[in-house]
């Protein structure tokens, strides 16, 4: 860890462990999905279980409608949760490379790979538990063109029945008449069939209270992501906010996830009034495009960490959801709100120069000093023209960026040692231009 | 040289020419302006009849060199993205006054926002969503709104009224168009040896580069040619190329599967060409009319979801139409729809105990000695087979 220090950091703070409190209750919460979907499987397999579930959806992250599956008690399976959790545990290899051998290519999405591999060999999650067979396979291409391809996978290897609500890319900041009124068109389809797989009739003031109470987790989500304005900044807003992102696609329209969210509001409102940053001394303050590594999470993370540096700001924590600009579901026009949530809300399903202009404002309202560009060879709804997004991002802003290159899934992608050169050679570089001198031989 | 021959090699020049010099005269002799549109399908009557020639843009082959593209789009995206993006760059597409693109996969739909974001000066970018599912009833109207959209935009840029008339005058030539494709399509499947790949290939691809009143006359004029051809038929196998469809192989490469003697029947280059099954009807509205037919009417595509047709049939339906021995699937590489049809194809063929080879390129290759060879090995083991 560098020692020098150019901004007089208090220096009676306590270092900040990595696991603060959020990190145990997101665990329990994971957790507690997990035995639930187990729970639906055993039922499957004959044990007459006592659920509360009426079965299980497949479905994407990114824009994820799960406030329509909660109102009809029916559990998300999120399979890019599952193949994220394979990589985490360092599983993944195992699975990529049998994936392969039923002829997947080294080049496709490592994350669907995984996922699938996991799928064919029958295989139990981290936990020992088991992920039952979906009811339904609603495949939401809400910008990632490879969900189609994994849905028409999982279709072909499970025969469950395939419901596609197909997004229109946003091309301009609102969406036509059109595009939304298709959309609107597609969500009461997906009513009926979820009706129908649930066995429950539809209910809108269910429905009502559910997006309500998305809405408050959201609000609490929001206002965290506000306290990565402060200095220093009181959690990683890359890291910790991945950390996050489960709650929030899984449990979103639950009290549970507002519980989660609340909590964590306050676990931080204490650091920001105690002046406590996530980083020991905040030297840097970053802002991150694309997923991290997952096989290597706390190696990259360290690599931040060692330089002083904090993500105040990414991308990656909005694919299920962009929030902090205002957007909440609104239990006055459920249905309609979570239209525009899969529309426009969302990092996937905007141009690529709508986020160039996120990045910016990231970088201008959350007062970073750089911007860090990850970009993973599985995901090209990430990646495609990330090095247009360098050029102008250090040529026409002249914003300090370092492009690094690896896998959200695959380690082999990872070279440990040539990341810490890179990351090394930006932060020295960064130093001098922020602090006017270099600190030789502290570096990481 | 024979007629045959000088269309042929007049279609392959343009094919191969990268200054798109076709299109530059075309411009000049008409004043009109041009609108070139990424694959794989695209409602080129609707281009038309708002004034532009639509010109179908499939990278640059192995004719020009990859210099600045690669430092936008990294190493494991497909060739035609770096190269139409190099073509961009180096000025060939100054010809163009706009593009198009569509919701093909994750690398075309970014590729669409770096080009404008570097070139709205010099050409508008229109983005289409061709809808990824079943042929519902809303997925149809959603579609004629987006051309709809689309047209009104084009007839605006160039100042013309929007006119039933012209659209259905232009859906009329190109089922023309379509039609004589089908044809020779036709052709090759009762008589290969009368018709080269690498022939075909470039008699269609022309269409790309010319106006569709002139490649419809070029493709009857082959038609009429090609029927006193008489080549001697050779004993060999049958098969279907599936995988081409957005990135196209290098023509080396289409030489190398005919010599090596396979006899191509099907494939699926250059497919949004030849999407509709059927003619669309040239009455009525025509908008909804294109619509309909993109939903209800168009052949299976890798970039095309269909969750109540799956892929898998299509292709099964399709060796089994043509009577084909066997599939070589010809990939570009880092293709990802491609790619990922591939395995589920494989499980398929695997259980039908259908044989097949599989081929990955990039356009931009030089050499095909392993090619070659694999081409070779795989058609010593068909004939074996089969002997
Ligand atoms: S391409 Fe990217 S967004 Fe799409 S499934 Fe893969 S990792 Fe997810
Ligand atoms: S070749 Fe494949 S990956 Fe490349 S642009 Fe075409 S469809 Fe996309």
């Amino acid at each position: 860890m560098p020692e020098i220090n150019h901004q007089s950091p208090k220096k009676d703070v306590p270092a900040m462990h990595y696991q603060g409190r959020m990190h145990a209750l997101q665990k329990e919460l994971i957790n507690r999905w997990y035995q639930d979907l187990h729970g639906v499987w055993e039922n499957q397999q004959g044990d007459k279980k006592e659920i509360s579930a009426r079965g299980a959806v497949s479905l994407m992250i990114s824009g994820n409608c799960i406030e329509l599956l909660r109102a009809f008690d029916l559990l998300p399976i999120y399979p890019e949760i599952n193949a994220l959790q394979l990589a985490i545990r360092k599983q993944a290899l195992e699975y990529l490379l049998k994936a392969e051998e039923v002829g997947y290519s080294t080049d496709n999405c490592g994350y669907v790979k995984a996922d699938m591999a996991f799928l064919l060999e029958g295989a139990s999650t981290g936990l020992q538990t088991r992920i039952p067979k979906p009811s339904l396979l609603l495949c939401n291409f809400v910008g990632c063109n490879t969900y189609i391809k994994w849905f028409e996978h999982l279709a072909h290897f499970t025969g469950a029945p395939l419901f596609s609500l197909d997004i229109p890319f946003l091309t301009s900041e609102e969406p036509t008449p059109d595009q939304t009124a298709y959309v609107m068109t597609q969500i009461k389809e997906l009513i009926k069939v979820l009706e129908k797989i649930s066995g429950r009739k539809f209910d809108i003031d269910r429905l009502r209270e559910i997006v309500s109470l998305s809405a408050q987790a959201e609000d609490y989500w929001a206002k965290i992501k506000d306290f990565a304005k402060r200095v220093p900044c009181p959690f990683e807003a890359y890291f910790d906010s991945t950390t996050m992102m489960g709650p929030l696609y899984v449990y979103r329209g639950t009290p549970e996830g507002v519980k989660f969210f609340q909590e964590t509001y306050r676990e931080f409102e204490e650091k920001v009034k105690l002046g406590i940053g996530v980083v020991p001394q905040e030297r840097f303050r970053v802002v991150v495009e694309a997923p991290p590594p997952y096989p290597y999470f706390k190696v990259f993370r360290d690599l931040f960490t060692s330089w002083g540096a904090c993500s105040v700001a990414s991308t990656y924590s909005c694919v299920g959801g962009i929030w902090e600009f205002d957007f909440r579901h609104d239990p006055k026009d459920p249905l309609g709100s979570i239209a525009r949530h899969m529309l426009i809300h969302n990092v996937c399903n905007r141009n690529y120069l709508q986020r160039y202009r996120q990045i910016e404002r990231y970088i201008r309202e959350w007062s970073a000093d750089a911007l860090i560009i990850h970009s993973v060879k599985s995901c090209r709804l990430f990646s495609a023209g990330h090095g247009d997004m360098r050029e102008y991002f250090s040529k026409t802003l002249n914003i300090p960026t370092l492009f690094v290159e690896s896998d959200l899934e695959d380690p082999r992608y990872y070279s440990p040692a040539q990341m810490k050169n890179r990351f090394d050679a930006f932060f020295e570089a960064l130093e001098h231009r922020k602090f006017g001198k270099t600190s030789q031989g502290t570096a990481g | 040289m024979n007629a045959l021959a000088g269309i042929i090699n007049r279609c392959g020049d343009i094919v191969e020419d990268v200054s798109f010099a076709a299109v530059r005269e075309y411009k000049q002799k008409t004043g009109n302006k041009a609108l070139g549109y990424f694959p794989v399908y695209s409602p080129v009557e609707i281009f038309r009849a708002a004034g532009f020639l639509p010109v179908g843009l499939n990278g640059a082959g192995n004719k020009i060199e990859i210099t600045s593209a690669d430092s936008r789009f990294g190493s494991f995206i497909c060739s035609i993205i770096k190269s139409t993006l190099e073509l961009a760059i180096k000025g060939h597409l100054d010809v163009l006054d706009g593009m198009v693109f569509y919701d093909i996969c994750d690398s075309a739909r970014n590729l669409a926002y770096v080009i404008e974001r570097n070139f709205s000066e010099k050409m508008f970018m229109d983005y289409i969503h061709l809808p990824q599912r079943s042929n519902g009833a809303a997925a149809v109207s959603f579609l004629s709104s987006e051309y709809g959209r689309i047209y009104k935009k084009l007839s605006e840029i160039n100042s013309t009224a929007s006119s039933t008339e012209k659209l259905r005058e232009n859906i009329t030539l190109y089922n023309a168009n379509r039609r004589l494709l089908r044809e020779l399509y036709r052709f090759r499947e009762k008589r290969p040896h009368d018709l080269a790949t690498r022939e075909l290939y470039v008699l269609m691809r022309s269409g790309n580069f010319l106006d569709v009143q002139e490649h419809n006359q070029i493709l009857s004029e082959a038609l009429k040619e090609l029927d006193g051809r008489r080549l001697k038929p050779k004993d060999t196998v049958r098969v279907i190329v599936e995988g081409s469809f957005c990135e196209q192989p290098p023509l080396e490469l289409l030489d190398i599967m005919d010599s090596v003697g396979y006899y191509v029947v099907d494939d699926d280059f250059l497919i949004g060409r030849r999407l509709f099954e059927r003619d669309i009807p040239a009455k009525g509205n025509p908008i909804q009319a294109l619509a309909q037919g993109y939903m209800k009417n168009s052949v299976s595509s890798s970039v095309r979801h269909d969750p109540k047709r799956p892929r898998v049939d299509a292709l099964l339906e399709k060796i089994r139409r043509h009577r084909v021995q066997a599939v070589i699937f010809l990939y570009a590489k880092f293709c990802e729809p491609g790619l990922f049809d591939y395995v589920l194809y494989k499980n398929v063929l695997d259980k039908e105990k259908i044989p097949y080879l599989f081929i990955e390129f990039e356009e931009k290759m030089w050499t095909f000695e392993k090619m070659r060879m694999e081409l070779e090995t795989f058609m010593e083991s068909l004939l074996f087979e089969y002997a």
